[in-house]
């Protein structure tokens, strides 16, 4: 098997992650001035969007592992792409729950159809969920791993996609938009503690794909082991 | 051109097969009929007309779903797919040729389908049948690709529907969209995106689902 | 507490919820981990006992 990740490199996502997730959620909650028009509520932008981009990023990687698994046939990166995809949908669900969260706070409903992110981040949820549905369906091997990383790359292919068709199916089905004060134009001030927030976020989840790799490769290496002992 | 007579053979074998056992086709024909009946029922008195569109869309997709699950099923029982893995033919060519045959089946059944519909509820415009030829191919480039990957599995007809459904909700909104909205142009390109990407993907990737 | 603060606050905590569970879960893993590699030391421990 290949060599792990050096211990320094986790450690130092983990050190980073805390650091600036402390500034960055000091900043959102102490620094920051309220918008001027969604007032106190706004500020669950500074954890939803990030989280948010942070479960695309996730995608976005196990979509790369799963290519280099498919062009090199190396089998590390399986577990490098089940590990990054397993990352995304946490982040996703995160996503989902804070999203829900600020749509009660802003307009007073749980959910919206209309919220693009929410509905896109549905969808991708459902297919990473059947993701797992099918690695627990096939016997482990090659084979698994290779329809693992196709299905991964289908899945980020899907993202714009389903993002088009989202804005397209607008037209027809919700004439309702809730409109939000959002990313148009962020004061220096957000666009700070949002970066540092974002920041955060990333070293958070790159933090923990680190610790469970770490632990998926502990969990092969035992295996070898007991089957060369028994 | 070697491919695309393999294309062609496998293609015209899945299509005699379904010939002499008539199993798969007569089922889809009566399922997505069934469906549209079921329909009628479900529809509250005062829905809008437009609703029935929707549903339709819903219809042919549970076809397709139908459809799939057979597509190798014939191919596992008789373990011919690892056949025509080690055959001396390009993989790709086994779905597109699978992929040809999906496409036939789906559109035999909507030649029924589609009049039922408009008998039973509302008309079916140039835009609705262009949207549904459209939609065919995608969710046959999808599909066959995902049935390959479900029938490698244990689960097999219960993993198809739920690696498909998400894939292809982009087709029920490019499909109702060319049904019932003011701009079926607009649709009718965004479904020919969707195949182009989703084709291709699956035409390279396919491969790789069937070998180790 | 305005009711504003109190989503945001829950938003904010559910993040945490998550990690916190998700430390919870690792930490059984971790446990199960060190159980094995206790078992294996123990075999290959036999292992040398009888070869030798």
């Amino acid at each position: 098997m290949s060599t792990s990740l050096p211990n320094n490199r986790a450690v130092a996502l983990a050190a980073a992650a805390f650091a600036l997730l402390l500034v960055g959620l000091a900043l959102a909650f102490y620094w920051v001035p309220d918008a001027p028009l969604e007032g106190f509520r706004q500020r669950i932008f500074y954890i939803h969007v990030p989280v948010a981009l942070t479960a695309y990023a996730c995608f976005g990687w196990a979509a790369w592992k799963a290519l280099r698994l498919l062009s090199t046939r190396d089998r590390r990166y399986d577990l490098e792409s089940y590990t990054a995809v397993h990352m995304g949908v946490i982040f996703g669900i995160l996503t989902l729950v804070t999203g829900s969260i600020w749509a009660r706070t802003s307009w007073g409903v749980w959910w919206s159809w209309g919220e693009r992110q929410l509905v896109l981040f549905l969808v991708l949820f459902l297919f990473y969920s059947a993701y797992f549905m099918l690695r627990y369906s096939v016997e482990p091997g090659p084979r698994r791993a290779s329809m693992s990383a196709v299905y991964a790359l289908f899945g980020v292919v899907l993202i714009p996609v389903s993002f088009l068709a989202i804005r397209l199916a607008e037209g027809l089905i919700h004439p309702v938009v809730f409109d939000r004060d959002i990313g148009s134009n962020l004061a220096g001030s957000q666009l700070l503690t949002f970066g540092v927030c974002l920041a955060g976020t990333l070293a958070l989840a790159a933090a923990l794909y680190a610790n469970e790799l770490t632990g998926k490769r502990i969990d092969a290496r035992l295996r070898e082991l007991r089957e060369a002992l028994q | 051109m070697t491919y695309f007579a393999d294309v062609g053979a496998l293609a015209r074998k899945d299509l005699l097969l379904e010939l002499r056992s008539r199993d798969t086709l007569p089922a889809m024909v009566l399922f997505v009929v069934s469906t549209l009946v079921v329909f009628n029922f479900s529809l509250p008195a005062d829905t809008g007309d437009l609703a029935a569109y929707g549903l339709l869309w819903v219809a042919i997709v549970f076809t397709a779903i139908l459809g799939l699950t057979r597509a190798f099923a014939a191919e596992r029982e008789q373990r011919v797919l690892d056949g025509l893995v080690l055959a001396p033919c390009d993989r790709s060519a086994i779905w597109l040729g699978k992929g040809i045959a999906v496409v036939a089946f789906l559109a035999l059944a909507e030649v029924v389908a589609l009049p039922a519909f408009a008998l039973f509820f509302e008309p079916v415009t140039w835009e609705l049948v262009a949207a549904v030829a459209l939609a065919d191919v995608g969710l046959a480039a999808v599909g066959t690709l995902l049935a390959a990957m479900a029938a490698a599995s244990r689960a097999r007809e219960l993993l198809l529907p739920l690696l498909f459904l998400p894939l292809v909700i982009p087709i029920v909104v490019g499909g109702v969209g060319a049904s019932i909205g003011d701009d079926p142009g607009r649709y009718l390109a965004f479904l020919g995106l969707y195949d182009l990407i989703f084709a291709i993907l699956s035409w390279a990737s396919f491969e790789y689902v069937v070998t180790e | 507490m305005t009711s504003a603060e109190r989503y945001v606050t829950a938003a904010y905590l559910v993040v945490l919820g998550v990690l916190l569970a998700y430390l919870v879960i690792y930490a059984f893993k971790l446990s199960r981990l060190e159980r094995e590699v206790g078992e294996l030391a123990e075999l290959a421990r036999r292992r040398k006992e009888e070869a030798a």
